[in-house]
């Protein structure tokens, strides 16, 4: 009669069904968390922190919590629709969250009233934590953004440039083994640092921004490591291991006003949050630019980019130096702030962090980078000082490292994210460019 | 010359270091031959073969001092051990940080990124349930010298290290030069799409490149683990090394990745003979920079596809 369909077991059916496969990720990734926040082993007893995360009762509550994400999931797959196709979706522009210029301009100067008020009521504890560990981060992460986010450049190796700003403060006030012609107090110096910074960014960008873009994510992974040798080894020239003591604060002396930085906080977190706004009203106009539309074309289609007449690699080297300036400039700023410089502060570790904040936030969108920055640099503080949780700063990388996987599965634009980047990416997905800078060599496979 | 006076010293222990650096390597270029891309969470496949085999043999041979035949048994499970150890990590790095982004055809950035977050995440792991101190792998020879070549001396551990290495080194360049394994990794390398029309199944093939990739790279853990103890940020420079050698031999070339890996170790060693031995890692990322500079396709050229 008709045509007899191939007789699949059930359990089989089930077992290779998609939901079955979602169901199985779920409760993993449930009990991976499990084992994340769990009690830590060592190497004697290596499966302790395991049995003790895996047999005991919490392990419940995280398989419960895997099978509720498997619930959601599935009630989402179900009734939504199931178009995968290239669809309306993905080639219509993302709507703007507030749509009116008016809305928009009232919030951005509500933003801007907050931030100068809020931290008045705050103890001096996070009045620190809001300059050293949020307002230098926000800046980096918008530093970075111009290199990821517009660039689409993978930029491993920021705290290269952050340690010259830093060194660079410590040399023009003679802090450091060798002395300049003149000292500067390092307010003065910051162009000088910027300088430097850029100039670093630049010979480093020119031979290696020519190549994949994988290659230069591995140089500048290298460049950061090393900046870290020489900052280490070179005694004669940066003071060795011990670091760098002794980098004044800034202070400003100019048309009859004199004001001094000293060891309070706040003053620093307005004079941030100044170099925020400037840098960000320079950033927004910069993307608005010729230079931002070359950066949009590099990232959908490089060689068609190049046939247009942009010349890739000086667009390329701007993004990466710019971003390396920026880098610059925090690393002078909390240099003098802290009035010290140490080298094993200076770790690749610090490069994935600030890269982090930017994924996390949004690729290519400055209110995500600020948000994610700020959010990822509170977060950890605020766990640390609540015991409930159980939180230990040496684990902050593994919770990062897998943040980033499950940003890139499940929301590589971020979350805020940038209009134009969200849609690049999806259609980047259904064939269509390429979103990123990484050279011309053919895709990944599907 | 700053290295004349120890040239043969230093030859012998760049050739040990160089070995490692092309097992190390070939997981680079046979990733990059099929998906184009560096994998940056070698370094965590390599630094979990290396604990792999720490937890086999500290169980298998406690305090006692093997020697003889026992000794020989026992590299032989510490070398099988580190490669499990690498294979299962790279088998499920595979699954859990790249597979998703290949169904969704996300862009190459995204890859860079999902593996650099794995790699974080994995030896972070690490740090947290086996302690962030190093730990010595029980030794099952008693290493010491054994015959001198040109003036320089020959430790067993060198031994060790070369004959481990060139035995799986050989094995895997047979394997991707006559097997039907060999010949699909090939297929995908050169072009995926029509591979997979000539029914190559390409998640299979992946998932198998990654699992050779992390036998070697789990292996090397082990021999790398055997005198200088595993630690779990142990993966980071040699990976970065292994990676420069990969550059230098021609990415996605296996015997390039050999050739690389040789060369750069003894370079290194040599370089690091005119300085001082904490610029060792200055040294080799001169010679990568320098290389990118003057021959960015390595000494045997990009054969991407003709991977053997």
């Amino acid at each position: 009669m008709s045509t007899v369909a191939p007789r699949v077991p059930l359990v089989r059916r089930v077992w290779r069904s998609d939901d079955a496969r979602r169901g199985f990720a779920c409760v993993a990734g449930g009990l991976v968390l499990a084992v994340m926040t769990g009690p830590s082993g060592s190497g004697t007893a290596p499966t302790s922190g395991f049995t003790g995360s895996l047999f005991h009762v919490r392990v419940v509550g995280f398989v419960l919590f895997g099978l509720v994400l498997w619930g959601l999931i599935t009630a989402r797959s179900r009734y939504s629709s199931q178009v995968r196709a290239f669809s309306a979706k993905v080639t219509a522009a993302p709507r703007r969250l507030l749509p009116d210029r008016r809305v928009r301009r009232v919030v951005y100067l509500a933003v801007l009233g907050f931030a100068i008020y809020y931290p008045t009521i705050l103890n001096s504890f996070w009045q620190e934590v809001l300059v050293d560990q949020i307002g230098v981060y926000v800046l980096l992460a918008i530093g970075l953004n111009v290199v990821v986010g517009y660039a689409g450049l993978l930029d491993l190796g920021y705290v290269a440039f952050y340690a010259i700003g830093a060194y660079s403060a410590a040399y023009w006030t003679g802090a450091l083994p060798i002395h300049p012609l003149f000292h500067l107090n390092p307010f003065y110096a910051i162009p000088l640092a910027i300088l430097a910074a850029m100039f670093a960014g630049v010979l480093l960008g020119v031979p290696t921004l020519r190549l994949r873009g994988d290659y230069l994510a591995i140089v500048t992974l290298g460049a950061g490591e090393i900046i870290q040798i020489v900052a280490t080894n070179l005694q004669g020239v940066t003071g060795g291991a011990q670091g760098v003591i002794g980098i004044p604060h800034f202070s400003v002396h100019l048309f009859g006003i004199r004001y001094s930085w000293g060891l309070d906080s706040l003053p620093y977190y307005y004079l941030l949050l100044g170099f925020v706004v400037i840098v960000l009203f320079a950033f927004r106009s910069l993307e608005n630019s010729r230079v931002g539309r070359a950066w949009v074309a590099i990232r959908e289609d490089e060689v068609a980019a190049e046939s247009a007449g942009i010349n890739v690699l000086k667009y390329k080297v701007m993004a990466f130096a710019i971003g390396a300036s920026t880098s610059g400039f925090a690393g002078m700023l909390e240099a003098s702030k802290i009035s010290f410089v140490e080298p094993s502060d200076l770790t690749v570790q610090f490069s994935i962090l600030i890269l982090v904040l930017v994924i996390f936030g949004g690729m290519g969108s400055l209110p995500g980078a600020i948000v994610g920055a700020a959010v990822l640099q509170w977060l950890p503080q605020f766990l640390r000082i609540h015991p409930l949780f159980g939180f230990q700063q040496q684990d902050l990388y593994m919770y990062l490292g897998a943040l980033l996987i499950v940003m890139m599965i499940f929301r590589p634009e971020g979350i805020i994210p940038s209009r134009r980047r969200k849609r690049e990416i999806g259609l980047a997905e259904h064939g269509v460019g390429h979103a990123d800078a990484m050279g011309h060599t053919s895709g990944p496979v599907s | 010359m700053c290295f004349t006076q120890n040239f043969w010293n230093l030859v012998v222990s760049g050739l040990a270091d160089g070995f490692l650096y092309a097992l190390i390597a070939i997981g680079y270029t046979l990733v990059y031959g099929v998906l184009q891309l560096i994998n940056f969470a070698h370094s965590e496949v390599f630094m979990s073969g290396g604990f792999a085999s720490y937890f086999i043999l500290n169980a298998a041979i406690g305090t006692s001092q093997p020697h003889g035949i026992a000794s020989v048994g026992f590299l032989a499970l510490g070398t099988i051990g580190g490669g499990l150890g690498g294979a299962v990590v790279a088998f499920l790095l595979e699954r859990v940080a790249y597979r998703p982004l290949r169904r969704r055809n996300a862009p190459r950035l995204a890859f860079l990124i999902s593996a650099i977050g794995a790699s974080y995440f994995i030896y972070n792991l690490a740090g947290k349930e086996f302690g962030r101190n190093a730990l010595e792998i029980p030794s099952p020879f008693t290493n010491g010298p054994v015959f001198t070549i040109f003036g320089a001396t020959v430790q067993t551990v060198y031994i060790v290290v070369a004959v481990a290495a060139v035995i799986m080194l050989v094995l895997v360049d047979r394997v991707v030069a006559t097997t039907r394994l060999g010949k699909g990794i090939r297929a995908v390398a050169q072009d995926a799409e029509t591979a997979s029309l000539m029914g190559v199944n390409i998640d299979r093939v992946i998932s198998q490149t990654f699992i050779i990739g992390g036998v070697l790279g789990g292996a090397a853990g082990f021999l790398f683990g055997l005198p200088f103890g595993v630690v779990y940020t142990m993966g980071f420079t040699p990976a970065l090394k292994a990676f420069t050698a990969a550059v230098l031999g021609g990415v996605g070339n296996i015997r390039g990745a050999m050739i690389g890996g040789l060369i750069l170790g003894i370079a290194e060693n040599l370089g690091v003979a005119c300085t001082q031995a904490s610029w060792r890692d200055v040294v080799a990322f001169g010679i990568l920079v320098l290389v990118l500079l003057i021959r960015p396709t390595g000494i045997l050229g990009e054969q991407l596809g003709r991977a053997a």
